[in-house]
């Protein structure tokens, strides 16, 4: 039986950042907390978070569930996981300004060649392009999980369009507004300053031909999209135009969109939207999301897109294993957080590894997302390994394999009271001229008794995260 | 040589069509084998937008054509003074790495029969092998106007047996790949000349990357390797990547687009020195 | 602003009075029904969905009116784009695509319609039709307060309030329409006790017939309420009113964007028409003939906002 690092209680008792909750939770008799829990889920409802998930029909207006208990960290420790977030953002942005330019990781032999110029991430159209501030990568959100007092790993990264961050920002409204008492007995750091954060980074890495103050605006898929509710809500929050791709258009060197008064220049894209559907004359022909012609506009400096297209090499699943590489090739630094170790199923002897312990390791696929076409091995069957094992066997370099990280639990409110359940955590880093963390995160947590799984579309759920000013 | 050329595409229409976009890579490329003495594109009511040289070399120039129109030209014309370097591609600024050029798409995508065609290559000579597979490629597949067409996908027209240089050069491209050879399709101009051997005057052929030489252009349609006849506009990873003009249009009163009528015209000259 | 969100806007407008404008028809074919009259029913329910455009989708799905099937098509229908259920969630699917240009307060009124309509669908036993017509007028009072007291006097407001306007002016001619229609076998009976009825019935179903009875007292007749439903700037839904508050709306966003369009110059010239009209000249055009023109023309109207502002190619 694996031991669990539980972040409220631990051997010697009460851990001391959860002291105001113990007694907050036990004075939560059960009627209490199903009303508490009833009224935060109207309220959900009712300013519209919502989250549709892919392929699972139903309900599209499906909540999110959000439990109650807070997860705390101490300044002390979240300023360890800032260093070691920012550094990794920086990292990663100088590799890919590195392998869209003179690619001399890749010269050094620090990364193989193939990895990263035969991924399908790799994008040939934007090879010399260096964007503005030299930033490619605008937001990256950081996944880490705990196994013990001072035990992080990294466990990826989402270079391109990570989501999530206004369930970070409601859950916190969402305390507030039930349990203010608790922000006075707790000094917490505010969270809320991340909208207006955003929108500077964004207004930092204008293109050159930008005159003026830039303007910026959110490009959507549009509102079938799963995350539709977050891009108007930040658009909301930053007080920018949230924009579908029909509403914009190129003429000659620039991007407009189309208002009640005419067209109106656009300066800084803040894309919802995967590279493939950015522009149907650069990349997939088919798409209609996109904006013909957006990347010439781009490429010669008319408009600035965030992240940046191509951004996605750096967060696939086999790339990850080097950004340690990265942190000392680039920045001459040993990395601060660590990676969690990682087989590549590629690799002849990771392979064979892999094979004989499928039923000990997590395998996931490299270019995979949202829990997917992943195997949770101790929590599946035989059945399920063996046909895991067929798909690794046809295409070995798709997929990657960890172990089964002993994820740390913290208390959360069941049907049966509280109960410990696993939990991530996602912090949200900001490149522009500066590099921002918001001191919190979304943490998500696996409702299931027993599960690791903490992916939303997989029956997660999210919780409010603290960061004690010590 | 010195090789004159007058290109013009005529779009039209059925209904107006606004906010037309184009994408251009028809100037010709910066090399050893080919300068330019002069050379000007013009888009019938079009605004210039942004140009660049991109990583693969090419030269990239966006146009608007705000409208409402219900026809555009495109004209091209200008002369180059090429020379025949055997398919070196000598002397050419790129910067994307040659692995960039393995990956298929779905243009390319190989199926057994490019399998069988790709084991011809012999590792051992890798510049003789690569023109095995493309004299191979001529072997398979007979040129034949109108049985193919621009969706055509390398597998079909291996099946087909015929076709014309688009098909020749994403066949060897598919193939170069499973052969471990970075390839790619290079769009272009070719004279045809007084022999009749040579056909289609706005060509296709395709680049092979082989280690120590660099890139080398192999014409299947032709059975040669490019010489002083062939102009390089631009490459990519497949035709459609490689086009040199890129367009789209919108009807107006309507999200849809148009029916479009296209008839294009290239005439090159020679003029030898 | 973006011309996408405008359209939106205006079209959170256009849904939600289009289904008040049809829980009111049905208000007023219900009541209809109950007169005795020779007539009987049937022909009333016909004229209805005649007036309302919505017979030959009717009739195309059930054949033959009768109440409980107009009831459902007019109502909870999703085949039928105009009916109740379809507005509302089509108003709250404009409000959804255009979250950011709403206040909280907006998007809880349109938000809470779907969500009550849900379970009003949902529910097993099946509500009368006065309880329903009465909710749906119900969210359209709190859509419209909420509007009204927390958005923003920026551009959207304008669009809002044209839509608005354009949809209730529309409505009110075709309310008018159905007394027509009503009438037609009939035209013995103008003047009649049963005329009257019908005409007090058409106010009750615009909430109007108290403040008819404050504005000319007396005896209902036919050019009293003409007056009152068409040129009377007082009342809240006659076509003047809703006209004049188009012009209004128009006026604003021409002073906001510094210059006129071909939709300011249209409002203009159809009010400056509709001043200029008295009662008599409308019953000398023939009631049905003038309200059938004021139906194109708003259908005109809706056609020169969208090119002015909506379309998205605007110079």
């Amino acid at each position: 039986m694996t031991s669990y690092f539980n972040e409220m209680y631990h051997a010697e008792g009460l851990r001391d950042p959860y002291r105001w909750l113990e007694p907050w939770s036990a004075d939560m008799p059960a009627g209490k907390r199903r009303a508490k829990q009833a009224e935060a889920e109207a309220l959900f409802r009712r300013i519209g978070v919502t989250f549709a998930v892919y392929g699972e029909g139903g309900d599209p207006d499906r909540l999110i569930p959000f439990d109650m208990f807070p997860r705390v960290f101490t300044g002390g420790e979240w300023a360890k996981l800032e260093r070691g977030i920012k550094q990794r953002a920086r990292a990663l942005n100088a590799f890919l300004v590195d392998v869209y330019g003179r690619g001399e990781i890749v010269r050094a032999g620090r990364i193989p060649a193939e990895l990263v110029y035969k991924n399908a991430a790799y994008e040939k159209a934007v090879v010399g392009i260096i964007p503005p501030k030299g930033v490619y990568s605008h937001i990256v959100g950081v996944d880490i999980v705990r196994t013990g007092p001072s035990d992080f790993y990294v466990l990826e990264e989402n270079c391109r369009t990570p989501s999530g961050v206004s369930y970070m920002l409601e859950s916190r409204e969402m305390m507030m507004r039930m349990f203010p008492d608790l922000f006075r007995e707790n000094r917490i750091e505010p969270v809320d300053t991340y909208p207006d954060k955003l929108r500077r980074t964004l207004a930092s890495v204008a293109p050159p031909k930008c005159e003026g103050a830039p303007t910026v605006v959110i490009l959507t898929p549009g509102h079938f999209n799963s995350a539709y509710y977050e891009h108007s809500f930040l658009a909301d929050l930053m007080g920018v135009e949230l924009v579908e791709g029909q509403d914009l258009f190129v003429d000659g060197e620039f991007c407009y969109m189309r208002t009640t008064e005419g067209p109106k220049r656009v300066d800084v894209i803040y894309r919802r939207l995967d590279d493939e559907f950015l522009d149907p004359l650069c990349f997939n022909p088919a798409s209609m999301l996109g904006v013909a012609g957006l990347m010439d506009v781009y490429r010669s400096g008319g408009v600035a897109i965030c992240s940046a297209p191509g951004a996605g090499v750096a967060d696939d699943k086999a790339v990850y294993t080097y950004v340690p590489e990265m942190v000392r090739f680039y920045l001459g630094e040993e990395p601060i957080l660590s990676n969690v170790p990682t087989w590549k199923c590629g690799h002849h002897d990771d392979l064979k590894y892999v094979t004989e312990n499928l039923a000990d390791l997590v395998v996931k696929e490299v270019h995979g997302s949202g829990g997917y076409g992943m195997l949770v091995g101790p929590k599946s069957s035989k059945a399920e390994v063996e046909e895991f094992r067929a798909r690794i066997l046809a295409n070995p370099a798709n997929y990657i394999a960890q172990p089964t990280l002993a994820l740390s639990t913290t208390p959360t409110f069941v049907d049966e009271g509280i109960a410990p359940r696993h939990v991530d955590l996602r912090p949200y880093c900001l490149v522009g001229e500066k590099i921002e963390l918001v001191p919190g995160g979304l943490t998500r947590v696996a409702l299931r008794e027993g599960s690791l799984v903490v992916n939303s579309s997989q029956g997660g759920g999210v919780k409010d995260t603290w960061v004690l000013v010590d | 040589m010195l090789l004159t050329v007058d290109h013009v595409t005529n779009y039209t229409y059925d209904r107006p069509v606004r906010g037309v976009v184009q994408s251009h890579r028809l100037t010709p490329s910066r090399f050893d084998g080919q300068r330019v003495m002069d050379w000007v594109v013009s888009v019938t009511g079009g605004t210039m937008g942004g140009s660049f040289r991109d990583g693969a070399g090419d030269f990239v120039q966006s146009w608007t054509i705000a409208g409402p129109v219900t026809e555009i030209a495109v004209h091209v014309f200008g002369q180059v003074e090429t020379a025949d370097l055997a398919g070196f591609l000598k002397g050419h600024r790129e910067t994307v790495p040659p692995l960039a050029y393995l990956r298929q798409t779905a243009a390319t995508m190989p199926d057994v029969a490019i399998a069988d065609l790709a084991s011809a290559f012999t590792p051992a000579d890798i510049l003789g092998g690569a023109h095995v597979l493309s004299a191979a490629v001529s072997d398979k597949i007979a040129y034949a106007p109108g049985t193919t067409h621009g969706a055509t996908t390398a597998a079909q027209a291996l099946a087909l047996g015929t076709g014309v240089c688009q098909d020749h050069a994403q066949v060897l491209i598919a193939a170069a790949r499973i052969a471990g050879l970075p390839a790619r399709y290079v769009s272009g101009y070719l004279q045809a000349s007084s022999d009749g051997m040579a056909h289609e005057a706005a060509h296709a052929w395709a680049e092979v990357f082989v280690q120590g030489f660099g890139w080398i252009g192999f014409d299947p349609a032709n059975r040669c390797c490019p010489d002083a006849r062939y102009i390089r506009l631009g490459s990519g990873l497949d035709a459609q990547d490689a086009a040199p003009i890129r367009g789209i249009s919108r009807a107006v009163g309507s999200k849809g687009a148009a029916a479009e009528n296209l008839s294009v015209t290239v005439a090159i000259a020679a003029q030898e020195q | 602003m973006l011309s996408r969100t405008a359209d939106n806007l205006y079209w959170v407008a256009r849904n939600m009075e289009r289904a008040e404008t049809n829980a009111r028809l049905l208000e007023v074919g219900a009541r209809m029904s109950l007169l005795p009259t020779a007539q009987g029913f049937r022909s009333d329910w016909d004229s209805l969905l005649r007036a309302s455009g919505n017979l030959a989708g009717y009739t195309e799905k059930y054949g033959a009116p009768d109440q409980a099937h107009i009831e459902s098509y007019l109502f909870f229908d999703r085949d039928n784009p105009n009916s109740v259920a379809s507005c509302i969630t089509n108003a709250r699917e404009n409000g959804r695509i255009i979250r950011t240009a709403l206040t909280t307060q907006v998007w809880d009124a349109l938000n809470t319609a779907f969500q009550e309509l849900r379970e009003i669908e949902g529910a097993r036993t099946r509500q009368d039709l006065s309880h329903l017509t009465d909710w749906v007028m119900r969210q359209a009072a709190m859509l419209r307060g909420a509007i009204d007291a927390t958005l923003l006097r920026n551009d959207g407001f304008n669009f809002l309030n044209i839509g608005y306007y354009l949809e209730r002016g529309d409505s009110t001619a075709r309310l008018m329409d159905v007394k027509y229609y009503v009438l037609l076998p009939r035209a013995d009976f103008i003047g009649t006790g049963l005329d009257n009825d019908q005409w007090s019935m058409l106010l009750r179903a615009m909430s109007a017939n108290r403040a008819f009875h404050w504005a000319y007292g007396g005896e209902i007749t036919s050019a009293k309420i003409a007056h009152f439903l068409i040129l009377n700037p007082q009342c809240p839904r006659s076509l003047i009113t809703c006209v004049a508050g188009m012009n209004n709306h128009a006026a604003r966003l021409a002073k906001l964007y510094g210059h006129e369009t071909a939709a300011t110059k249209a409002f203009a010239a159809l009010l400056a028409e509709l001043e200029s009209q008295t009662t008599d000249q409308i019953f000398d055009e023939g009631l049905h003939e003038f309200l059938t023109r004021y139906i194109t023309q708003t259908a005109e109207l809706g056609r020169v906002i969208h090119e002015s502002y909506l379309s998205g190619d605007i110079q």
